[in-house]
This record gives structure tokens, sequence and C-alpha cells, in this order.
């Protein structure tokens, strides 16, 4: 038998403006702003400095005399030339797209993406610091830091859309964790108990949703939004009625713990090594929860469960029992990452403080495909304009602060708008699983 | 007739169910049924669509539970209350939709739910790789273990799903309408394959109801009717129509009649189409062909191979990226739905759920729902409901729509009935062109028969047919021409009359005879 034929007379048409293409336009247009901002409003003078946080004495003697004085008052760099240089960069990258063949130019799309959006960040910290000083080391655990519960929170959407339910109620489970964590943490008086609290009430809410949407079929939109606006209320009594009087002197939040040894690295050691005990958790929680669903057998079957529910259960798998696990145990994440907000970060509880975390969360996850690893540098992505607009409030630029609060949110709705390309949800999330 | 256990063991008796019943609301799916599968053969089990051969291969399977009846495995009463008892119970279901994930990779389809692991949890990928191919190796199935299922042929995936009950230890093996997807070569292999297991010692049953697959390969036949057994016979005693009559209860005409075709001027002109997929892959690489008027044009080809998207540029629901349509002729590339239907276009779509009706809608309003928008069902904006009723009662009686009611909804009818309502009302317009998909797809011999007629009614009447089916008996009996489509493309047109089996097996695959 002669091999399939396929006439060579169709040639495939392709168009000649690719996604990359278009991305490539738009770099190319930042980067000319950027090479025009330089010429025409940055003093050829100025200078941005930028420190690299708190160096050890021991390691701080045994460098050179000037490294030293740049490392104290921060190293001058001179804005316009430097900002020159990104925008040049920016129209590098923008042109690259056209001179590669198509398929690759789009292997390396997202890749360039972030590397445009490190550039961008790069170039907005230039502008905000001429003529001033700043941080970046503490810009950067910062962004860490506020990463924590949106990486947390894209964990538990991964754990429940992989079994096959779509969860928008993570908000919600916060905003429980965080309230009654806090309440309990300042009726008993211990900190600890006051985590376990809002990991249960997370773990709680979530068996409500899952009993919603698994045993009653009920819309998994709707039974989130019941979940949201539940946690509104119970949080807002709770803090009327235990909250705003109360005999008891808040704890304290958690105490950072550096980790012996590698928080004295410079630069790395700070921005990795001096955190609090929820943001250690976050990063180990990212790497276990990869290792489970892909390398373990029952992160097969979680996954199975996600994809074909009906396949599973030809195969002797517990459908409905994997999804009520998969959705519970989400929510103690969701509660995790409520105790971040009242418990680690501020030490007190606000109506409404999660300010829409959880939604953002979700953004990471499908920034991730659906992948803990990917959805932890989504989160980083959300952290780190988060930092920025902290930073670019302090540094004053004059931009009115509503409008750099607004940064996180409209980069969210880039990233929803399909900006990293298609990603692919699990074949049956959102779809209730019926036995015939 | 039951045998008694001890008997069962000693004239080898792989299986014997007694008295199977199982109701569901309304419907008796199986009445009293015996079913007796001896060791190391292939039994047919045959029957129209809802005659009951599904419900009872799922109740073996544990999918669901008997009302009454017993089974038996080896000779010893066995209760299968899930598919673990079933599998723990060395039976294995190959299903008609197959049971695989299609992200995941052949190995970890197979192995799930039985995993090989290192600590009794993590993942070995390297032992369940080399435990695939020894199973590969030991029944000649070819497989890669580390392929996606995605990217492989529904043939080779149809392999997985064989290999995944034999990883289980099955010694039963139930094919569900395993042929549906198949060409004619791949279907020989299936057969090939299924022999070389029963050699092995597993017993096959093989759920059809294509009467040549049976002659082709069982070695006994049940068939079922109404959820009762008619009887159990063997290919050396029975013939296709007697095997017909007693799945349908009466005498069936097996080949449609009818007279020489007289074509007329072209009705539908294809030119050099092309389309994409879902996926934005291209999935129609420059498609030309030409129905004339009082012809049936066949399309024949396996699944997937770019016919369901053809219909769909055809008929407007999808976007076509260069080439022409034209119907009546008029241009009527990348136009609505709407534009197509009113140059006197019939769409009889392949998937009547999704685009050939509102299931929540009465069987009425259905049968108004293409026109709904003219006289006489609307005056301005106000639905006419004694026109829509007086239509649907009109085409019920006409078309034989078994229905309670004309109020009833039209998704608590049968297949077949839902399937003449989509038919009744295409062919109650007056028009120039009829676009059928799969007309028969999950409908009973009777309706399929009736469906056939109508179709070359249609064509007697001067209408211009184009036919797209995965079945090629349809497509023979039915067809003037015969257009094999293959990767996106026309491989050749033959005549109706001429075209051999084989021939037509050879271009389904992409193969020119003649190279």
């Amino acid at each position: 038998m002669t091999s399939a034929t396929t006439t060579a007379s169709t040639a495939i048409p392709s168009k000649f403006m690719t996604r990359s293409r278009w991305f490539g336009v738009v770099y190319l247009i930042f980067g000319v702003l950027l090479v025009y901002l330089a010429m025409t409003a940055l003093d050829p003078e100025a200078v941005s400095k930028f420190r690299f946080g708190q160096i050890e004495a021991s390691i701080m003697d045994r460098l050179p005399e000037a490294v030293q004085t740049g490392l104290k008052q921060g190293v001058p760099i001179p804005s316009r030339n430097s900002m020159l240089l990104v925008g040049i960069l920016l129209l590098i990258t923008g042109v690259v797209p056209f001179l590669l063949p198509p398929q690759v130019a789009k292997r390396y799309e997202n890749l360039v993406l972030m590397l445009v959006f490190g550039l961008l960040l790069a170039a907005v910290l230039i502008y905000a610091a001429t003529g001033k000083r700043t941080d970046v080391v503490s810009m950067l655990a910062d962004g860490i830091r506020l990463a924590t519960p949106i990486a947390l929170g894209a964990l538990a959407g991964i754990l429940c859309e992989r079994a096959g339910v779509v969860n928008i109620g993570i908000e919600g489970m916060m905003l429980v964790g965080a309230g009654l964590g806090f309440t309990a943490s300042l009726y008993l008086q211990n900190s600890t108990a006051g985590l376990v609290v809002a990991i249960l009430a997370g773990m709680l809410m979530a068996a409500l949703h899952a009993v919603l949407s698994i045993s009653f079929k009920v819309d998994q939109i709707i039974s989130g939004t019941v979940i949201n606006i539940l946690a509104v209320g119970i949080t807002g009594f709770t803090r009327r009625s235990f909250l705003l009087d109360n005999p008891f002197g808040a704890p304290s939040v958690y105490s950072p713990i550096p980790i012996p040894v590698l928080s004295d690295i410079p630069v790395l050691g700070p921005v990795l090594f001096r955190h609090q005990p929820i943001v250690y958790t976050m990063l180990i929680l990212v790497f276990v929860i990869q290792f489970y669903l892909f390398r373990t057998k029952w992160g097969l079957r979680h996954r199975a469960v996600g994809e074909h529910p009906r396949a599973a259960d030809t195969l002797g798998i517990n459908v409905i029992r994997a999804r009520y696990l998969a959705v519970i145990a989400g929510g103690a994440i969701a509660g995790l990452a409520g105790a971040w907000f009242s418990l680690e970060t501020v030490g007190s509880f606000d109506d409404l403080m999660t300010g829409g975390k959880g939604f953002i969360a979700l953004a990471a996850m499908i920034f991730g495909n659906w992948n803990p690893i990917g959805a932890f540098f989504g989160a980083l992505l959300f952290g780190f304009a988060d930092a920025l607009q902290i930073k670019l409030q302090i540094l004053e630029t004059g931009i009115p602060y509503q409008f750099i609060g607004m940064l996180p949110y409209v980069l969210t709705m880039i990233v929803l708008a399909g900006v990293i390309g298609k990603t692919t949800p699990p074949a049956a999330d959102g779809v209730p699983y019926e036995k015939q | 007739m039951p045998v008694s256990q001890v008997n069962a063991a000693t004239t080898g008796l792989a299986l014997e169910m007694q008295g199977v019943t199982k109701r569901f609301p309304g419907v008796l799916a199986n009445d009293q049924v015996d079913f007796q599968l001896r060791k190391g053969e292939i039994h047919a089990l045959l029957g129209e669509n809802g005659a009951g051969k599904s419900t009872l291969m799922n109740i073996l399977y544990g999918l669901y539970t008997p009302d009454e009846g017993k089974t038996y495995l080896d000779g010893k009463d066995v209760t299968i209350h899930s598919p673990s008892d079933a599998i723990a119970n060395g039976i294995g279901m190959v299903h008609q939709h197959f049971m695989l994930i299609p992200v995941m990779t052949v190995a970890e389809n197979i192995t799930l739910g039985q995993e090989v692991t290192k600590a009794g949890a993590f993942l070995d990928p390297k032992r369940a790789r080399r435990r695939i191919n020894e199973l590969s190796a030991q029944y000649g199935f070819e497989v890669d273990p580390d392929a996606l299922v995605a990217d492989l042929p529904v043939g080779l995936q149809q392999r997985v799903e064989i290999i995944k009950a034999l990883y289980r230890h099955a010694d039963i093996l139930i094919l569900d309408e395993p042929t549906a997807v198949l060409t004619p070569q791949e279907i020989e292999e299936l057969f090939r394959a299924m022999r070389s297991l029963v050699a092995e010692g597993k017993s096959i049953i093989f759920i059809t109801h294509k009467l040549k697959e049976v002659f082709a390969v069982a070695d006994h036949i049940t068939v079922l009717r109404n959820g009762r057994v008619v009887g159990t016979t063997t290919p050396a005693e029975a013939t296709e129509a007697s095997l017909a009559a007693m799945m349908v209860g009466r005498e069936v005409i097996l080949r449609v009649s009818k007279d020489e075709a007289e074509p007329g001027k072209p009705v539908l002109e294809v030119r050099n189409l092309q389309a994409l997929d879902e996926r934005e892959q291209i999935v129609l690489r420059g498609v030309n062909f030409a129905v004339q008027e009082g012809e049936v044009l066949g399309i024949a080809g396996v699944q997937g191979n770019g016919q369901t998207e053809l219909v769909e540029v055809l008929t407007g629901l999808r976007p076509s990226l260069s080439g022409q349509v034209i119907i009546g002729g008029q241009d009527v590339t990348n136009t609505t739905p709407r534009t197509v239907t009113e140059q006197g276009v019939a769409h009889i779509p392949e998937d009547r759920h999704e685009f050939g009706m509102v299931t929540s809608y009465s069987v009425a309003q259905n049968l108004a729902l293409v026109t709904y928008y003219q006289p006489p069902f609307a005056r301005g904006v106000v639905m006419q409901d004694k026109a829509i009723d007086d239509n649907a009662t009109t085409l019920v009686e006409e078309f034989d729509i078994r229905t309670p009611s004309i109020h009833t909804s039209g998704g608590s009818l049968s297949g077949g009935n839902q399937q003449k309502l989509v038919v009744a009302r295409e062919l109650s317009r007056p028009i120039k062109l009829l676009i059928a998909s799969q007309p028969t797809r999950g409908v009973d011999v009777g309706s399929i028969e009736f469906i056939h007629q109508r179709i070359i009614e249609q064509r007697d009447q001067g209408v211009a047919v184009l036919l797209v089916s995965a079945e090629l008996d349809e497509i023979m009996s039915l067809s003037d021409r015969i257009a094999v489509m293959y990767h996106g493309e026309i491989m050749a047109t033959l005549d109706a009359e001429t075209a051999e089996r084989a021939t037509l097996g050879l271009l389904m695959a992409g193969v020119h005879p003649n190279q």
C-alpha cells in the first residue's frame, strides 16, 4: 500500500500579521514613546539612585570603597541614557518578530512578553525615581509578599478546577478566613489558633460550594457568587458584633523568620529568605501541588476527574468523592490566604479587606494555564505590579494615587483579555457529573 | 433457556445472565433477558438503537444496577455493583464513545486507576512504559506509550482502549459499536485483532447493528428487540434478511429502490473552498465539486476528514478562508445561515441536538423553527399559534412522527422520531438543495428506511441532494455519484453504479488505488 497522499498544490494560506507581529507593533510604539520621553522630558544630567537593601557589615567591609558608598547611598544611574537604552531594547523586541519565521516568533512570544513587562517596569522606576533614591530590593521583597494571597488563591482555584469544579468563590473563602481567623485569634489570644480557624472557615465555605455545585448541581458560577455574598454578610456581622467593641488587645502579626545562612546572601537574601511564615508556606505549596498533580497517582486521578469524569468512573475512581476532596482542600488553602491579610499583614480585620485578590488569583491561575508553577509566575506579575504602585505612591510622581492604585486590576484585565495566548481549561471544568 | 450452575461450569460458559430486567421511568429497557457467552467465542449482540443492548452491557459492567436477574461468571453467582467490581471480575469494556483523556499520554490513560507506582504513591512512568510494551508485544498491538491520545487516529485510540482492558486482566471484552468510527480497512484490522484475542482465550461480546459485520466475525448472534431476546442463532443458520426481520419484527427492504437519475443544471457549486477548524488548523484544503438538479452526490469518508466543517461552511455556520459557494447561481460565500436557507436550502444537520432542534421546545414549535418569522407562522411580530399547530398536525401525520401530542417537548421523543421531526420540517418547504449530514445516525432501521425513501423522493422531484455520511452502505445505496473526502480534500469522484467497496475504502484511507 502506498502511503497517504497530500497534494502539494494546496498551500496553506498564512497571514502576514501574526499575533507575535501585532505584539511587535505594540512594543515598537512603547519603544518610540520611551525614546521620545527620554529625549524631551528627562534632564541629561539627572540620575536615578537605586539602593539594594541592607548589606551585612561583614560582607560590606570586604567590598571596595567606591562600591560601599554606592550601596549605602544608592547606585546612581543616568536617567536619560538608561531610559534611552530601555527604549531601544523595546524597539529591538518590536522588530524581531518581523525578521523571524512566524513559528519561531510564536514559540518565544510569552517569554518576550515577560521580558517586555520587566523592561517597562524598569522604565517606570527610572522615570519615577529621577532625581530621587529608591530601594529595589525592598520592592522585590514586597512583590513576593504581595503575591502570596494571589498565589495561594490560584492554587485553591487549580485544585478545584483540575477536578472539574469552577470556583469563583475563592474571594469569599479568603474573606471568611481573614475575618473568623482574626476573631478567633483575638478571643483565644492565640494567633496559631486563629490560623487554624481561618483554614477551617475556608474549608467550611468550600464544603458549602461543594454541596451546592457537586451534589445539587447548582450552576457553579451562581454557587460561587452565593459564597462571595455570604462571606460579606458573615464577616460584616462578625466585625460589628465581636470586633468593634472587644476587651482584648490585638495580637501581633507573625514575625519574619530569616532562614539561617541563606538570608545573608546579598540582594537574594532579603528578597527571598526574610519572610513571614505564610509566604514560605505558599512557596512550598506551589511545588508540593505541582508534584502532587503531575507525579503522584492521586494527582493523575484528580486531573482525570476534571478532564473526563465518566472515563474515570468507568475505571473505578469515585468522581464525587474526588471532587469534594479537591474543593475542600482548595478551601483550606483559600482560608490560609485569608489569614495572610488579617493575621500576617495588618493585625486587624476590615470589611472587604481581601479587595478582589481572590479574583486576581483566578487571573493568575489562567495565566499559568492551570499549572501551579505557571500560576505562581502570574501571581508574581500581579505582586510586582502591586509593589510598584505602592512605590510610585511613595515617590510622589504627580499622578493621582487613585490611578496608580488601579495598576494591578488593569493588568488583570489585560491578562484576561487573552494577551498571554490560548489557554486550555480542564475539559470538564464547570460541568456537573451525573451518573448515567 | 436457563442452564443450571453445574452445567454452566462444565459446558464452558464464560458468562451467563439470567432473567435480567431493568426499568427506567416509563421504559422497560431489559425484560427477562437471558444471555450466554461461551469461552473463547465472539458473540454478537444485535439490535436496533434502543433495543436494550447497551443497557444490558452497562448492567454487566456495573454502570447500572438491574431490578431483577442474576449474573454468573464461570458458573459462580456474582453481583456487580460498580465498574471496579466488573474490572475485578475480569470484565473489560470498550465504550462506543471512547473513555480516553485526550490531553494525557497513552500510558497514563491505560494505567489510570491502577497506576504503576514507586512506594505506592509516586508515578513510575518507566515501568509503566515497559509493562505496556510487553502487553502490546503479547497481543501484537503496536502503540507508543508516550504519545498523547489527542494525536492518535481513532483506530489507534480504540486499540488503546482494548489494551486498557487487557492491562486490567480482562477475560471478557465488551466492544460497544466498535466499527462506527473506522474505515473498512481498519475494521478488517479490528476483526483480525478480535480473532487473535479469542485465540488467546479471551471471550468477546460484540455490540453492533450492522448485519454484514456479524457474518464476518461472530460465532453466535443474539438479537434483542424492545428489551427482549428475540433469539440466538449462528451466522451459518441466519441470513441478512432473517436477522433484519428479527431486529425490526417485520421484513425490511435493505436496498433502496430508485430509478436512474436525471441530472439537470448545477444547483450547488463549490470552488476551491478552504476553512479552519476550532483549533485554527486548516481543515478544508481546496474543495471543488458541484451537485446538479435531480441527483444525489454522496460524500464518503471517515469522520473527521473535514465533512463536518464542509457542511458548516455550506450552510453559513462557519466562515471560509477562501473559495466560493454558489447556490442557484448566487454567491453565498460567508453569508448568514438565513440567506442560505432563503435560497431554498434544507439542512439536516449531523448533530440534531446542537443544530437541528431546541429540545425544550414543543414538537409544534420545532416544526416551525426555520421559517417561524414568515407568514403563516408569524404576522408582524406576533406568532400565529393556530398556524403553527396546524402545520405540526399535518407533518406529524405525514412523516409518522410518534409523539403523545404536538405539545410534547421535542427532547422527550426517541432518537428516530426526533430525526423524523427534523426531516419533516426541512422537507416540507419548497427547496432546491438538500444538505443531509449523517441523516440516519442513531436512528432505528424502520426510520432509516423511511428517511431514505424521502431523500430519493426529493431527488426525483428535481432537488439537488448533497449526502454526507460515514456509513458506506448508506452512501452506496443512495448516491448517484460518490465523492471521497480525505484530509480536507476530495480524493476522487466516482460513479455510484460502478464504484467498488475496496476502491472506496482505499480512497477513504488517502490512497489512490491506481498508484
